[in-house]
């Protein structure tokens, strides 16, 4: 069966609360800022959302049920993502489809945490059973010892190098000092980063996140409703979701997006040479090097390379993460997964500011989540286009 | 002058003088080392049950633990087979009449010196009775061995074929029940009978011939040497234990000083 | 190549101790089989009851079948290590200190693939073989070992931290009077103990043997007698900051059972010696153990029980010394709970029936003191929490996992 396509529904109003490394306040207070950020974008009033979809880590003991309470609202339609680095896409998917179906008018999509000072800590001693059980008794490097047996594996069989990898990030930081919300504000040579402490061979200080306060926020509603209210929105051309993709690799070299690249393309009726601007998940540079294989950027195993050879800045050849990402930006939980998408739909309605790339028209936004012990289970990928 | 106060003045003088013939409880003392399949002595015990502390926060006490032939003891008749169908025979029955009563000691530490298995026989009871006249009915009659100053192994002397220490013959032991109508006999030793007593016919005599009599015993008594060979007063009162064959007890004796 | 472990240096006197720190500790249920396994030193994975499938991370389903029958089995341990990290900075306080910390990746044969800490001598690219053991929070975890023993493999930092090894470590044996002291003594020090404590009780009982113990190097025997309160307590004010490894090997054995006893005086010198014994050398070394988990080379790293595999079920010949056993079982239990904070493993020892006076007309097969110090020390080595010493144990234990029930109705002598 034909999948259906997401004709009459658009993502407006991308709202992106200022990051802060720790904070004091709780999600729930992060949580409201990107929504009234997002509702004064768009000159709505708080009870013209009957449709909420919320990623968030650190709302305990509440869910996004106590939040409809807390914040005041009353929808007829709720989501809660806990998707992580995947949340963004999966947001968009339901939030669409919803919409498609008259279940909801205007869903807001938020994710957002705060991060105090040992929330860190508590969140990876929380985060699922299997790295309670498998992975923290080993070293307890959390993420970075994971991702560094991903990056050490990928290193030995595709002779990628640190250098490579740097490249990237040098790419995001200069992107990350155009963006006002970033938490890195200093500039990143690849001296830097190769001379960087390191964390967990060969993952160095520079190939990790730094963990923040912040929220995200967009709206999903009919073409027709932008239109009325008079606010420019990305149409969404092709997505595709997939949870636990090639269980038995030893190691994870490739994301779900292998399954399913031919899908998104096909359906979004383009490919990635069409792309202005590519917004990968980077919680480490590999996974966004993975992202550009599995995608059907460059052949498997030249990602590193191939990047290398390209401009990734904003005024590149190739504009990727073009808010810094969240190596520069920063992450900010589960808002990690959303700010790759909310800076593409600035991007491609021309909102974007001191990151605008010229004439970005089509944007390609990859997701990937939730480490539950040696890898990432959850990828989604979508290309948008601004509505001409 | 009544006797008591006569008494009662001659220890408030210092004419009389209590003499402690008691080892200190102590959970390292020796106790009588039995064949391990047969039931043995259970070694002195103190637990602390508070010591000013959250236990009990204005005193301090312990938990005792221990056989009643455990330290300086007692043994009644019925410790002994010989003895189970002696009237009164066990330590709450017997007339406390009986704990005291005069004291003669023979002398055996230097034989003991010479011999660990030194026996005191018929002819050394004989000798100290051609020098200090015949033991009178009712005495405790006790064997000085100045065993009591050893101390660790060399106490119980165990060897590879038991226990060697001094002690009576049978012969020794009849003649003082028999034909001086003792109280009671007491050493120095872990028993009252030698380290090797078991070799005796009948095997442990004293225990045998004693308290089959109805005679009482003391052991691991200390400091025989502080004591004359007559005239002093032994008082040897043990716990009233119901149906109790010995008993842990004091062991005093009133001596009087020899007038210049 | 593995540096060989130097001797400890002697203790600056104004340095603050370190606080013994663990690794993380929780678990889910499921995961608990993996602890139970290291608790034996058993490389033990989940296999599917139904189509075969070996499981790992520890789940409740089958992943391939989703048959909720998992069975924990021994598993071939050989694989590739195909990545590897060294951890340099952890929010974990245990790993902070211990960084820089090895860990990979190994896809096993058995069809999985496994996170384990890393043996030094383990090459990326090659085969090593998976051992599982307790960390220091008590926990099983997976480590590789490369596939051939290698000089000094014991020594590796990573793997002693999961292991109790006797070497440059100062031991307390309770009794020096058992019939497997000198064996014992003999093993210790054949496994690099530097100084080994031998409990005596009662000294003026002569024993044979004694010179012979005393005039070894490093040997020295000392008044303990585990039914003393006050000599535990003393002897531990003495020695008790010195003792790494603590035996406690006192034991009060008699034959006969409920009835087959006309009283309870046996009884009662079994459980003093055998079960409050264990406790009166607990309050007396375990504090002071506990707090030196995390001291250097010769840190206070086990408290080892020697019990009779009848502490898990009677055999009534022997029931009321067995009902010490169970007693002394349960209070190790809770003892080993009690240690966990510091990192100090409880290893209990559990025989068959010993060759000695006691048991002279049990028919063999009989530990001899050699084999219990062999199994003791390798226990050790291992890091075990339960060791199984002898046929006659490791037959009762494996029938008392299958069938309690059963097993105490064949103790009754009819089978």
């Amino acid at each position: 069966m034909t999948r259906r396509d997401y004709a009459g529904v658009v993502l407006a109003a991308p709202f992106s609360t200022p990051y802060t490394r720790y904070s004091t306040e709780t999600a729930h207070h992060w949580i409201a800022r990107a929504l009234a950020g997002c509702l004064d974008a768009a000159g709505l009033r708080k009870d013209a959302v009957d449709g909420l979809s919320v990623a968030s880590f650190t709302l305990f003991p509440d869910t996004p049920v106590g939040l409809t309470q807390h914040l005041g609202f009353s929808p007829r339609w709720l989501d809660s993502i806990p998707m992580g680095g995947a949340s963004g896409v999966v947001a968009v998917r339901r939030a669409a489809r919803a919409v498609q179906a008259g279940d909801a008018d205007i869903v807001a999509c938020v994710a957002g945490d705060t991060n105090q000072i040992d929330s860190f800590r508590k969140l990876l001693s929380s985060f699922s059973r299997f790295a309670m059980d498998a992975a923290y008794p080993y070293g307890y490097g959390g993420p970075n010892a994971m991702f560094a047996l991903l990056t050490d594996r990928y290193m030995t069989e595709y002779g990628a190098t640190r250098a490579e990898f740097g490249h990237l990030c040098v790419a995001q930081r200069a992107n990350a000092l155009r963006n006002p919300n970033a938490v890195m504000k200093t500039p990143l040579s690849l001296e830097d980063y190769l001379g960087a402490r390191p964390i967990a061979d060969p993952i160095a200080l520079f190939d990790c996140v730094m963990p923040c306060a912040g929220a995200e926020a967009f709206l999903v509603m009919s073409e027709d409703a932008a239109a009325r209210l008079g606010l420019r929105g990305a149409r969404i051309a092709g997505t595709i979701e997939r949870h636990n993709a090639f269980p038995d690799d030893p190691v994870q070299l490739r994301g779900g997006w292998a399954v399913d690249v031919d899908a998104l393309w096909a359906q979004a009726g383009c490919g990635p040479e069409d792309m202005d601007l590519v917004q990968t998940y980077d919680d480490y540079p590999v996974i966004s090097v993975l992202q550009f294989e599995d995608l059907g950027f460059c052949p498997k195993g030249e990602g590193a390379a191939w990047l290398a050879a390209r401009d990734l800045t904003v005024s590149g050849d190739l504009p990727h993460n073009t808010s810094g990402g969240q190596l520069s930006a920063g992450q900010a939980g589960a808002a990690g997964g959303f700010l790759g998408l909310v800076e593409a739909i600035r991007q491609v309605t021309g909102t974007a500011g001191p990151t605008q790339v010229a004439g970005a028209a089509r944007a390609l936004v990859s997701g990937f989540g939730m480490i539950n012990y040696d890898r990432g289970l959850c990828s989604g990928a979508a290309v948008i286009e601004g509505v001409a | 002058m009544s006797v008591l106060a006569g008494l009662a003045g001659a220890l408030g003088s210092g004419a009389v003088e209590v003499v402690d013939l008691t080892h200190t409880l102590d959970p390292d003392f020796p106790v009588i080392v039995l064949p391990p399949e047969f039931g043995q002595c259970a070694r002195f015990r103190m637990e602390e049950v508070s010591a000013y502390d959250h236990r009990g926060p204005a005193w301090k006490w312990h938990t005792i633990t221990m056989s009643e032939h455990t330290g300086t003891h007692f043994d009644a008749p019925v410790h002994w087979i010989s003895g189970r169908d002696v009237p009164r025979g066990a330590v709450d029955e017997i007339d406390p009449a009986a704990f005291v009563g005069p004291v003669c000691v023979i002398d055996c530490s230097e034989g003991a010196a010479a011999d660990d298995d030194f026996e005191l026989t018929p002819e050394i009871i004989a000798a100290w009775e051609a020098v200090h006249g015949r033991i009178p009915a009712g005495a405790w009659v006790l064997m000085r061995t100045d065993w009591s100053k050893r101390t660790g192994a060399a106490y119980l002397n165990l060897r590879e074929d038991g226990a060697h220490s001094p002690g009576p013959t049978p012969e020794a032991v009849r003649l003082l029940v028999e034909e001086r109508d003792i109280r009671g006999f007491g050493t120095e030793t872990v028993g009252t009978d030698a380290g090797q007593g078991m070799h005796y016919t009948p095997p442990f005599p004293a225990h045998y011939i004693l308290h089959g009599a109805g005679r009482l015993g003391l052991q691991c008594l200390s400091g025989l040497d502080r004591l004359p060979p007559t005239g002093a007063l032994l008082i040897a009162a043990p716990l009233k234990i119901k149906g109790g064959t010995g008993s842990p007890l004091r062991v005093l004796a009133l001596v009087e000083k020899e007038t210049a | 190549m593995t540096d060989p472990l130097k001797p400890p240096p002697k203790k600056d006197p104004q340095k603050v101790q370190a606080v013994p720190l663990l690794p993380p500790s929780m678990r889910s249920r499921a995961a608990m089989g993996l602890t139970a396994a290291a608790a034996e030193a058993r490389f033990m994975l989940q296999h599917c009851a139904r189509c075969g499938a070996v499981q790992y991370p520890p789940r409740d389903a089958c992943r391939e079948c989703l048959s909720v029958d998992l069975d924990w089995r021994d598993t071939d341990p050989r694989g590739v290590l195909i990545a590897e990290t060294t951890v340099r900075t952890s929010p974990n306080l245990y790993f902070r200190g211990q960084a820089p910390w090895r860990t990979g990746t190994v896809r096993l044969e058995a069809g999985v693939s496994v996170v384990v800490h890393v043996h030094g001598d383990c090459v990326k690219g090659q085969a090593v073989r998976l051992i599982n053991r307790l960390d220091r929070a008590g926990q099983g975890v997976l480590m590789a070992l490369p596939e051939e023993a290698t000089p000094d493999m014991a020594d590796d930092p990573e793997l002693r931290e999961l292991t109790a090894d006797p070497k440059h470590r100062r031991v307390l044996i309770a009794d020096a009077r058992a019939d497997h002291t000198p064996a014992l003594v003999q093993a210790l020090r054949a496994a690099g103990a530097t100084t080994i404590f031998l409990g005596e009780a009662e000294a003026w009982r002569p024993w044979p043997g004694r010179a012979a113990l005393a005039a070894l190097e490093g040997v020295h025997i000392l008044p303990l007698d585990v039914t003393d309160t006050a000599s535990v307590t003393e002897l531990a004010g003495e020695i008790g900051g010195k003792v790494d490894i603590l035996i406690n090997n006192a034991r009060f054995l008699r034959p006969g059972g409920v009835l087959s006893r006309t009283d309870t005086a046996w009884a009662r010198e079994e459980m003093e010696v055998n079960a409050l014994g264990l406790m009166r050398l607990a309050q007396a070394f375990g504090p002071g153990m506990r707090a030196r988990g995390a001291d250097g080379v010769n840190s206070a790293v086990a408290w080892v029980n020697i019990l009779s595999a009848h502490a898990l079920v009677p055999d009534p010949a022997y029931g009321a010394f067995d009902a010490s056993q169970a007693a002394a079982l349960s209070l190790s239990q809770s003892l080993r709970a009690e240690m966990r904070p510091g990192g100090v493993r409880v290893m209990n020892v559990f025989t068959g029936p010993t060759e000695d006076a006691w048991h002279q007309d049990v028919p063999p097969p009989k530990v001899t003191p050699g084999a219990l110090a062999r199994a003791l020390v390798a226990g050790l080595r291992e890091g075990c929490e339960e060791v199984w010493c002898g046929d006659v144990a490791r037959d009762l234990a494996e029938r008392w996992r299958k069938g309690p029930k059963v097993l105490e109705r064949e103790m009754g002598g009819d089978t």
